[in-house]
Order: C-alpha cells, then sequence, then structure tokens
C-alpha cells in the first residue's frame, strides 16, 4: 500500500528522460547565477538589444488590447500578419512564399527552430552544424532525437563555415546543415560565394538546409545574402526569422518559419498541439513592425556599427586579438596571451573588475579561448568594460 | 559627412578621435569634415539640455502664437527678424495654419513674459493679434524624455 501524500515518492535522475538528461546544462545559466551576487557590474553578457522596442510597435499592441484581442489566433499565425510577411520577404529579397500555407508563426526562432528539427529528423538523422554556435542548435537536434555533428570555425578563417569543412562529414544519415550567420556568438557572417558553395553541396547531396537569419537585418558594411534566394534553395531551405532582433522585440516572443508547404505543413502538426498559436499581442505588435518604414531599424543599426568600431579598436588596444564582426552585436575576442581557459578569465574578471561577459566556451568547445562580449551596451559602459578589462589584460598577460 | 555629424548630434563632446574610431574615418578627415560644417553653419551650436528644475531654478516658458500681415517683396521674413532679435524670442517658426509665426519665449517669471509679449512684441506693427499660451510642464526637451526614464531592464547575461 502507498502512503497518502505524494511527498514520499523519491523521484531520482532515473525519472528524467535519458535524452534530456544527456544534455549539458547551459554554461551561461551558471554564471548567471554568481552575476546576481555581485553590485556594480557592467554587462557585456547580454544577448539582446539595448533599445526598447519602438514606440509606435508598442502603441500598437495597447491599442489591440484595448480593442479586445485577447484570444487565439489561427495556429499558423494571423492572416494578415502572414500576408505582410509574404509581401515583405518579397520586397526585401524577391522570394514568394504563400502566405496560406508556407509560412508559420512562431513564438520566438526559438520554436522556429525546435519545431523543424522535430519535423524532419527520425532518431539518430545527422544535422551539420558550426561550431561555435549558439547555445541551441546541438540542443535542439538532440531533443528531436537526431544527432549534431559540429564543424570547427577557426579565428584565421574568420569562423566561417565552408562547403570544404561540410562534405568530408556528411554521412547517409546526415539530413540537413543548420546555418546561422549573422553567427551568435562570433559576429560572423557568410558571403554570397560562401554560401553558394554550401547551396551546392546541400543540392548535390539532397540535404535540407534550417537558415536562422535572425540577425540578418544587423549587418556592417556588408550585404545580408538569404540563403532561400540562391538557385534551386527555396525548396530545400527551412528559413527561419523573428522580430526579436532587428525590431528590438525579444520579449514579444514572435518569429517565423517560410519554407515548402510540406514542411511548412509538418512544422504546423507539432505547433498545433505544443503551442497552438503564439500570443496575439505579440503578433499585432510584429504587423505594426512591418508595415512601418524602416527608419528606425535603419538608426538602430547605425548605432550599434557605432560601438561595434570601438569595441573591436578597444579590444584590440588592450592587447587581445579580435577578428571584425561584420554582423549581429557580438565581439569574439581572442584570451589567448593570458593562457587562461574562457571561463576562468569570464569568472576572475568578473570578480576583479565586475565585468561580465560570455566564455566562448559556453558556445561549444572551438569558442574555447574567446570571450563573447555584447557590444548592444550602452557606449559610456563599453569605454568603461574595455578600460577595466585592460587593466585586467595587464595583470594577467602569460609571462 | 552624415556619419560624422550623427554622431556628434548624439553626443557633442565626443572627441575627433573617438569619432574616427566610431565612423572608420580619419582622424584628420572628422577634423576637416567638422570645421567645414561649421563654417557652413550646418553645425550651429553645441549645446547642453538642462532640466533647470532639478536645480531649483525657476524658467517660464510661454509658446505664443503671432498674426502678423506679411510685406510686399519680404513676405513674413522682416517682421519674423523683428521678433527674433529680441533675446526673450528663443525659437521662432513660421506655422501653418491659423496663425502666422510661432514663438517660444522665455524667461523668469510669467510677468516678465507678460512685460514682453504687451510691450514688445504685440504692439509690432506687422502684429495683428497674439495668442500667450504659458507652458505647463516640460514632458520631452530635444528628443530626451525629461521624467520617468527607466533605463533598459535587461537580464545581465541571457543567450
Amino acid at each position: 500500500m502507498s502512503k497518502s501524500g505524494s511527498s514520499h515518492i523519491k523521484l531520482s535522475q532515473s525519472h528524467i528522460s535519458e535524452i534530456v538528461r544527456a544534455i549539458p546544462p547551459s554554461g551561461i545559466r551558471k554564471f548567471f547565477d554568481l552575476l546576481s551576487s555581485i553590485e556594480g557590474v557592467i554587462s557585456l553578457g547580454v544577448g539582446e538589444p539595448d533599445f526598447v522596442t519602438p514606440w509606435h510597435i508598442c502603441e500598437a499592441a495597447i491599442y489591440s488590447l484595448e480593442k479586445g484581442y485577447t484570444m487565439y489566433t489561427s495556429n499558423k499565425g494571423m492572416p494578415e500578419l502572414r500576408a505582410e510577411l509574404s509581401g515583405h520577404l518579397e520586397s526585401r529579397f524577391g522570394l514568394t512564399y504563400d502566405s496560406e500555407d508556407e509560412i508559420l508563426i512562431t513564438v520566438g526562432v526559438s520554436e522556429g527552430l525546435d519545431l523543424a528539427m522535430r519535423a524532419i529528423l527520425n532518431p539518430g538523422d545527422e544535422v551539420i552544424m558550426p561550431n561555435p554556435c549558439y547555445v541551441a542548435y546541438p540542443a535542439s537536434v538532440s531533443l528531436a532525437g537526431g544527432a549534431p555533428v559540429q564543424v570547427p570555425t577557426t579565428e584565421e578563417n574568420n569562423f566561417e563555415i565552408t562547403a570544404a569543412d561540410i562534405e568530408p562529414r556528411i554521412t547517409q544519415k546526415t539530413k540537413a546543415i543548420l546555418l546561422g550567420y549573422p553567427c551568435n556568438p562570433t559576429g560572423a557572417v557568410l558571403s554570397k560565394e560562401e554560401l553558394t558553395q554550401i547551396a551546392e553541396l546541400a543540392k548535390r547531396y539532397n540535404l535540407l538546409v534550417v537558415s536562422d537569419e535572425v540577425y540578418g537585418r544587423l549587418v556592417y558594411g556588408v550585404e545580408h545574402t538569404c540563403l532561400a534566394t540562391l538557385p534551386g534553395m527555396r525548396e530545400r531551405t527551412i528559413l527561419l526569422n523573428g522580430f526579436s532582433k532587428a525590431y528590438a522585440m525579444t520579449g514579444w516572443r514572435i518569429g517565423y518559419a517560410a519554407s515548402d508547404k510540406e514542411i511548412i505543413g509538418a512544422m504546423t502538426k507539432i505547433h498545433q498541439y505544443t503551442m497552438l498559436c503564439a500570443p496575439i499581442m505579440g503578433q499585432m505588435a510584429a504587423l505594426e513592425a512591418l508595415k512601418a518604414n524602416d527608419s528606425e531599424v535603419d538608426a538602430m543599426v547605425r548605432d550599434y556599427d557605432r560601438r561595434r568600431r570601438v569595441i573591436v579598436k578597444g579590444l584590440r588596444d588592450i592587447g587581445l586579438s579580435c577578428f571584425e564582426p561584420r554582423g549581429a552585436f557580438y565581439a569574439f575576442p581572442s584570451i589567448k596571451v593570458t593562457g587562461m581557459t574562457s571561463e576562468e578569465f569570464a569568472e576572475k574578471l568578473l570578480w576583479e573588475e565586475k565585468v561580465a561577459v560570455v566564455p566562448g566556451s559556453a558556445f561549444g568547445q572551438c569558442g574555447e579561448g574567446y570571450l563573447r562580449c555584447c557590444y548592444a551596451t550602452a557606449l559610456p559602459d563599453i569605454e568603461e568594460a574595455l578600460k577595466r578589462m585592460g587593466r585586467f589584460i595587464e595583470r594577467h598577460r602569460k609571462k | 559627412m552624415k556619419k560624422i555629424l550623427e554622431a556628434l548630434e548624439k553626443d557633442a563632446r565626443l572627441t575627433p578621435e573617438q569619432i574616427s574610431t566610431m565612423t572608420g574615418t580619419s582622424v584628420a578627415d572628422v577634423k576637416k569634415t567638422i570645421k567645414k560644417a561649421e563654417a557652413d553653419r550646418a553645425i550651429l551650436k553645441y549645446k547642453t539640455v538642462i532640466d533647470w528644475s532639478k536645480l531649483g531654478e525657476e524658467q517660464v516658458w510661454a509658446l505664443v502664437e503671432v498674426k502678423v500681415v506679411p510685406q510686399r517683396n519680404v513676405g513674413f521674413d522682416s517682421i519674423a527678424e523683428r521678433i527674433y532679435r529680441f533675446h526673450e524670442a528663443r525659437s521662432v517658426y513660421l506655422a501653418s495654419g491659423t496663425y502666422d509665426l510661432a514663438v517660444l519665449v522665455a524667461g523668469k517669471t510669467m510677468q516678465e513674459i507678460a512685460v514682453f509679449v504687451s510691450e514688445k512684441l504685440a504692439p509690432l506693427e506687422a502684429v495683428q493679434g497674439t495668442v500667450t499660451h504659458f507652458i505647463l510642464k516640460k514632458y520631452k526637451e530635444d528628443g530626451e524624455i525629461l521624467e520617468g526614464g527607466e533605463g533598459v531592464k535587461r537580464l545581465p547575461v541571457t543567450p
């Protein structure tokens, strides 16, 4: 006979799914707990804009609440928003996606990524991706029962993944290539030429490409190439994008997926049973974001660019080698001059100089020896952080 | 040029070295551009936006609508000049609509402004009439929100 009440049940690791157990805890989380115990910290550790969402977008969302838009929407997202997105992709990239069955509104790109992986992977299927990369990439593949296959990228190669590096890793089980450029954490971008070579590979081996382009609007002095625009790629690309970075709308959690209707249909199947729909308030805000002209986005991009130049020069001036990031809002300097591991460096820097950065190793073993420094931070804070880091490097330079 | 002045407009205290870094232009070119912009009066002046009420300083502002009779050949320009030369008139704009000139007037007291309007502005020959609106509260000045600037509420570390 079992005793009454559940407090006597002994939970152990065996109650947790093996797949979840096998996923390592996030390196960022650990750091976050440490950080909250210290006062006066300048943080370059964030992964989001420091702008508040433009007011016209907030105001439109408030108005929609007042008007009583508080219900579920269609599983796929509001038809008006999908139609607007379809027009947006057409005018921006010349891509045509049917708003009825080729576009799905998701809860951020995070959900889109999860849906994409679950929609395409059979147990054991392999997905090739760069390393270092965004923290969710390997996990999203593993959680869907697949196996992440990581391709090392290096500072010497500007952290670009190349077709030549991908090809030898293609096996019978390879299902897709997962790209996230402009890249979090490195700030790397892929040129049209490099993308074209990867696209040729995908076509030759009949692979899908999942392309997370959420930082696509944030590029500096280069053009962002949308993968689906390359010849023959629209059919085999799952384009993921969202509103978080370009419109400073991280907390609204609105993203979208655009692809062939077979794939969007499969993703929608999962989405309707797990998420039902993205929140209507966020969708209303996204609709306003698309309808307005882009002058505020452009102003934000110019502002990031100024800070990008300041932080890259500053990091080089204090003796760190730092490749020039052309996208997103991260610099990814090397700390090899100190001989420390990324984690050691980040922890010591936090204690000694009260500057928070994210250890590059949180993004994969090829991030070891690097730091992710976010420059979506007020300029005076960037300058102060650089001063403090300069002192730190002076003390800890390898003798 | 635009890049340099945009940076300077955000923060007039930036040094040419800082602007050079921010824009990827050489220090010499930054200096040259700024000099030229100053000479062309593209840069009018460098100012500081101060919330004087924080210092307990009394300052009264009024928006004065002025209806005038335009004059042959010079239109509104000559009467505008008669008005903008008064130091009390801090900004002067020609506006469409029910009145012609919008004049922002600053003074230490309401009395001071009242005297300026009634004794200097209203009696001008071309002025047909004035309507004075005293400013009760300033919410936003030169693009800066005066109160309730709450800063960014971000978590310190996010992926």
